[in-house]
């Protein structure tokens, strides 16, 4: 504190410089701990290898602990330091120094904490809209979106399974999700009934279904892998057990499966409604 | 002692005692759950496994509960007709279901499951014959275990017809209904849910609401054991 | 204003003369009084419900469920309730013209604490107790979802029964916390603080309690009417499908929301109108600072979910269709009105805590408060921006994505305010004299919970990895941590630090330190656990999860029994203290200079016998500076 330098020095057995210390600590385990996160803590941050958008979202995080980690160790090191260091002698009734604040520490306080938190702003907004919403559900009118060939998939959502529309494959709807690695997927989310929410985890998508609107998500999936669909917005009895397998499979394979799909789905697909973005229920849909 | 803190410590024992006694009720509400039914064993004749078999009604009846216009299933246990959903078979062998199917047509929200899925054979049959699917507007309920891919319509009769059975239980022998039968496998040992995809809940928001979200009515769980 | 006791407002027998019979002081308007025209006026709200809504609305057949008379059923309780009180008496004396009392069982003994008393020190103890019961219910639904997550299927619990007892779990703590320090603490000390003898509308004051406490039994009373499956946010369209439990959940909130508005509007009056010569703004205790900055969120937010409920509430009784899409209403409206609500609600939950540990560490580190001004711009600048975040819950509900960047950076940036409560924090600690008592304790751990617990909130305010997290466990940990770990721990160091002084008697020692580190260590093994559960995808409100999360999920259990357990030792340390043991507590023993431990115990009616002066800052604490000493420290900025 600026304070130190005027305060006389103790009278006896001279007091440590605090500031001194506990600045070497919190830069000597910031600069210990910082590497420590990025290298041991990152990759525990969720699934990174089935979708860029996963691996996305595993970087971000490991950069905003990196970012916090200094942050955390400041003050958590501060609390300890200072249920150490400044304590009441045993017995005594002894004042601390009247110190009321500290433009200066106050001012450069705010300035950094500003700084820190306009750069992650910017640094995420810049790899949400660069990366086009990041697995997110981005709406029915998306940002950005990815050029070139894209395979839309309707993701309905009802109480309680998902159920999953090709329009481009035969239009078939099918309980199963399967979807060609390398490619880039547009989730088109929507439900039947209540709120539900896709989440596909290995993919890094997650969007909720509303009734009448349709949530749009873009992903590419880059590895073959099986992974869990769960559905994440409370919707009823069986929201914990709305949970599905899906499945990246190579291109071919896709294909020879939707065409199997298609054959076999063959008598349902003759009566679906035609495909739409959304399946508006019955008006008021109460009385029968 | 005071007279006061007398007061107060017999208070205090009336507050717990009165405590314990909301507690005990609260714990007895969170933990009911229907009976299990276990399905009866099908002789090897009839193509071995096991057996179950249930019924779905327009209104569950003043015999069951506290809500008799309710729809729901009911099974066969023991010669009577029990209200639960939870039924217990054995992992890794087939079920013979056979479901008799009492209420009137409130047509499927998603058409998808109009066709037989996830059966032996993907077909059930229908009053005796073989079918695939029926029209999407026709089931009166479904059958549907997700975890096992089975999804199985059930057609509706007509309400207006002579012999309509107004409330449960409802009798095969005498009231007009639709058989339905199918087989399905189980495989690991484990506690599947099951539900009716019909919205059958009349006069809840999208028919989902009432009986389509309550454990005992028109949903439940396999326990495969 | 005499400072002896003021003449007895109703001339009933005089208790000098003869003591009344026990059958005559039960007649009158109390909680006996109110309990049963509460049961009466339920039942005629209930039979008018029918007369209306049964005839017209022919799918009640077979739903079997009649939400107009429930809702009236709960309003007829509600209005019979506070009649039974006694809070009709001054409106109707006044429309009638005869004179009206200003002051309601002052002196009447334990009476007072069991009816509409007009003593704020007497409603901040029934607040203290009657949140306090409620908070154990909430806390007990706790125990039994940690016990059904013990198991990766529905094992102990139905799974509907599971969602009803998240439910109340989510909607009685947020429902009750929310006033959980204002309530008990703001109450009974603003006043003091400010050198005031009442609150600006005593009889106000005394509603918001007893409509919190018609409030939490309305709320339990849904398991004899089927549960709600929604959760504490209620979403509609579930909301609308729901059986008729649904409209205890709404009715609660209702009424929490009512009890809010009124309990902030009276703070702001308070403090604005009845500060005493000398209380200038910048002499206000920072506690109060904090009081106020809440008091603005409740005044502001709280109509909103009042009208986003009623909304709801005509939805499920007559068929309007404000949320449903099929009718031309719009899911989306009601989850952005609840969570323009939501989220300054979560601030109303965590500034009073900034507040009581910014008030309690000068005490214990015997130094000022650092940086008061700073310390007010972050409470001030919490209370404003908390208005511009809320769409951070509706990130991936696909709202228009041209909105997500503005409220990731307008989240990001509330937690510059919020550090500044931690740089003051640390500047009163610095080199100061800390003694560890149990209410610094608490404090202590407030700043370690609350830092992770901020932490967290920063990695779900970018849209990118709250795509992964939302929804999930992480969310849970994140929430936990704020509102439990800080809120919840500044609760108990305002309770360690103040109750000596409400009651004069004093908590054992043993016990409440036992209490403080069985707490903490179960707290932070029981939560720090869900951050890993969600970052590993288990989602939220599930009682079926992943077989390879059962180990966590046990370990998490388990700990949170301690966590319950420990809260046992609590109430065993209060009942014992307060109401076995009774050891007089020292007139002041943390040696504060705040105002309210310069006056005797108990603290006569009317507060002072004569309004203080202030002349002074609120925190006289540490030795001054020896002359040419810093510039900054006489600053005092």
């Amino acid at each position: 504190m600026s304070s130190e330098p005027a305060v006389a020095p103790a009278p006896a057995g001279g007091e440590p410089n605090h500031l001194r210390r506990f600045l070497t600590l919190w830069l000597v385990a910031s600069v210990i701990a910082m590497p420590l996160v990025i290298i041991f803590l990152g990759p525990l941050f969720g699934p990174s290898t089935g979708s860029e958008e996963a691996a996305g979202q595993q970087t971000i995080m490991t950069v905003l602990a990196a970012v916090a980690t200094p942050v955390f160790m400041l003050v958590m090191l501060y609390l300890l330091y200072a249920l150490l260091f400044f304590r009441q002698p045993r017995g005594a009734a002894l004042e601390g120094p009247a110190v009321r604040g500290d433009p200066r520490l106050q001012t450069t306080w705010i300035v950094i904490t500003t700084l820190i938190v306009l750069g992650l702003a910017a640094y995420g907004t810049y790899e949400l809209e660069v990366h086009y919403g990041h697995g997110s559900g981005s709406g029915p009118n998306p940002l950005t979106a990815p050029s070139g060939p894209r395979l839309p998939v309707q993701v309905i959502a009802q109480q309680w399974l998902f159920t999953y529309r090709y329009p481009t494959m035969g239009d078939f709807e099918t309980t199963q999700l399967v979807l060609p690695v390398n490619k880039t997927i547009e989730f088109q989310v929507t439900s039947l009934d209540v709120i539900h929410s896709f989440w596909a985890y290995k993919l890094g998508v997650k969007a909720d279904a509303n009734p009448g609107v349709s949530n749009i998500a873009f992903v590419k999936p880059t590895k073959l892998m099986s992974f869990w669909v769960r559905c994440a917005e409370l919707c009823g009895l069986w929201h914990g057990e709305m949970t599905g397998r899906g499945r990246v499979v190579s291109p071919a394979a896709f294909i020879a499966w939707a065409h199997r799909q298609q054959r076999m789905l063959a008598p349902a697909t003759k009566v679906l409604p035609k495909y739409s973005k959304t399946y508006i229920p019955e008006p008021a849909g109460r009385a029968e | 002692m005071s007279v006061m803190a007398k007061k107060v410590i017999g208070v205090a024992l009336a507050v717990a005692v009165v405590g314990v006694a909301l507690a005990l009720y609260v714990a007895d509400w969170a933990t009911t759950f229907p009976p299990t039914v276990a399905a009866s064993a099908n002789p090897l004749s009839a193509g071995g496994g096991t057996r179950l078999t249930l019924e779905t009604v327009g209104a569950v009846g003043h015999k069951y509960g506290s809500k008799p216009d309710w729809v729901s299933y009911l099974v066969r246990s023991n010669g009577q007709w029990v209200h639960s959903t939870i039924y217990k078979v054995p992992a890794h062998s087939v079920v013979h279901v056979t479901i008799y199917q009492f209420d009137s047509a409130s047509g499927l929200r998603n058409p998808l499951f109009s066709q037989v899925q996830g059966t032996v054979g993907n077909t059930m049959t229908l009053n005796g014959k073989t079918v695939v699917s029926i029209p999407p507007e026709e089931p009166g309920h479904s059958f549907a275990i997700p975890e096992l891919g089975v999804y199985v319509p059930l057609a509706g009769v007509n309400e207006e017809a002579k012999g309509f059975c107004e409330e449960g239980p409802c009798s095969p022998a005498t009231q007009l209904h639709n058989t339905i039968t199918f087989s399905f496998r189980t495989g690991k040992p484990g506690r599947y849910r099951w539900q009716c995809f019909v919205p059958c809940g009349a006069g809840f928001l999208n028919g989902n609401g009432g009986p389509m979200q309550t454990l005992g009515y028109m949903d439940g769980f396999i326990d495969v054991v | 204003m005499s400072s002896t006791e003021t003449p007895k407002p109703t001339p009933s027998a005089a208790q000098a003369a003869s003591p009344k019979p026990l059958w005559r002081k039960l007649v009158g308007f109390n909680l006996l009084t109110a309990v049963i025209l509460g049961v009466g006026g339920y039942y005629l709200g209930w039979w008018i419900g029918h007369q209306i809504s049964s005839p017209t609305f022919a799918y009640e057949s077979s739903t079997d469920e009649n939400d107009v008379a429930l809702l009236l059923g709960y309003a007829g309780g509600v209005i019979g309730f506070l009649i039974g009180m006694g809070f009709a008496n001054y409106p109707v004396a006044r429309l009638l013209g005869r004179p009206a009392s200003l002051r309601e069982k002052e002196s009447e003994g334990i009476g007072r604490y069991f009816g509409l008393c007009t003593d704020h020190k007497v409603v901040g103890m029934q607040y203290l107790v009657g949140i306090g019961v409620f908070f154990f219910v909430g806390g007990a639904n706790a125990m039994m979802i940690r016990a059904e997550l013990l198991h990766d299927v529905p094992t102990i619990l139905g799974p509907g029964q599971y969602l009803t007892t998240v439910g109340i779990h989510g909607t009685m703590m947020m429902g009750m916390m929310t006033s959980g320090i204002l309530g008990p603490f703001a109450n009974y000390f603003v006043p003091i603080m400010i050198g005031a003898r009442r609150m600006a509308f005593p009889r106000i004051e005394s509603l918001t309690f007893w409509l919190l406490m018609a409030a939490g039994f309305i709320l339990v009373s849904t398991i004899f009417f089927g549960g709600f499956p929604t959760g504490w946010t209620g979403y509609q369209p579930l909301n609308d499908q729901a059986v008729a439990g649904m409209d205890s959940y709404i009715c609660f909130f209702a009424l929490v929301g009512l009890s809010m508005t009124l309990l902030g509007l009276n703070m702001i009056a308070t403090v604005v109108t009845m500060r005493a010569p000398g209380m200038t703004w910048s002499r206000l205790p920072i506690f109060v600072w904090a009081v106020i900055g809440t008091a603005i969120l409740m005044v502001l937010a709280a109509p909103t979910l009042i009208a986003a409920l009623l909304m709801s509430s005509l939805d499920r009784s007559i068929n309007t269709s404000f949320y449903i899409v099929g009718g031309g209403g719009s899911s989306y409206l009601f989850q952005n009105l609840f969570w323009f609500f939501g989220h300054p609600e979560v601030y109303i939950l965590a500034l009073p805590g900034f507040g009581i540990v910014l008030e309690l560490i000068p005490v214990f580190a015997r130094k000022p408060l650092w940086g008061y001004k700073l310390a007010v711009s972050g409470m001030l600048g919490v209370c404003l921006l908390s208005f511009f975040v809320w769409q951070h819950h509706l990130f991936v509900s696909g709202i228009n994505a041209d909105l997500r960047p503005f409220y990731m950076l307008s989240t990001e940036l509330i937690s510059i305010p919020t550090g500044f409560i931690f740089l003051c924090f640390m500047g009163t600690l610095w080199k100061g004299k800390i003694s560890l008592t149990v209410p610094m304790l608490f404090c202590g751990a407030w700043a370690f919970n609350f830092l992770i617990g901020g932490t967290s909130g920063v990695v779900l305010s970018d849209v990118a990895t709250d795509t992964q997290l939302h929804g999930s466990f992480f969310v849970m940990a994140h929430f936990h941590y704020t509102i439990m770990g800080g809120l919840i721990f500044s609760f108990f160091a305002a309770i360690y630090y103040w109750v000596p002084k409400m009651t004069g008697l004093r908590f054992n020692e043993t016990l409440a330190k036992w209490h403080f580190w069985l707490m903490f260590l179960a707290f932070n093994s029981t939560f720090l656990p869900l951050f890993a559960l969600g970052i590993m995808g288990m989602p939220r409100r599930v009682s079926a999860y992943e077989p390879n999360l059962v180990p966590l999920n046990t370990w998490v259990s388990i700990s949170a029994f301690v966590l319950g357990f420990s809260m046992l030792i609590f109430i065993v340390n209060a009942v014992y203290s307060m109401i076995f043991a009774r050891i007089p507590a020292e007139a002041n023993p943390w040696h504060s200079k705040s105002i309210e431990w310069q006056l005797p115990t108990p603290i006569p009616v009317n507060n002072f016998d004569k309004i203080p002066v202030f002349d002074s800052d609120p925190y006289p604490y540490g030795t001054p500076l020896p002359v040419g000493g810093s510039q900054a420290a006489a600053a005092g900025a």
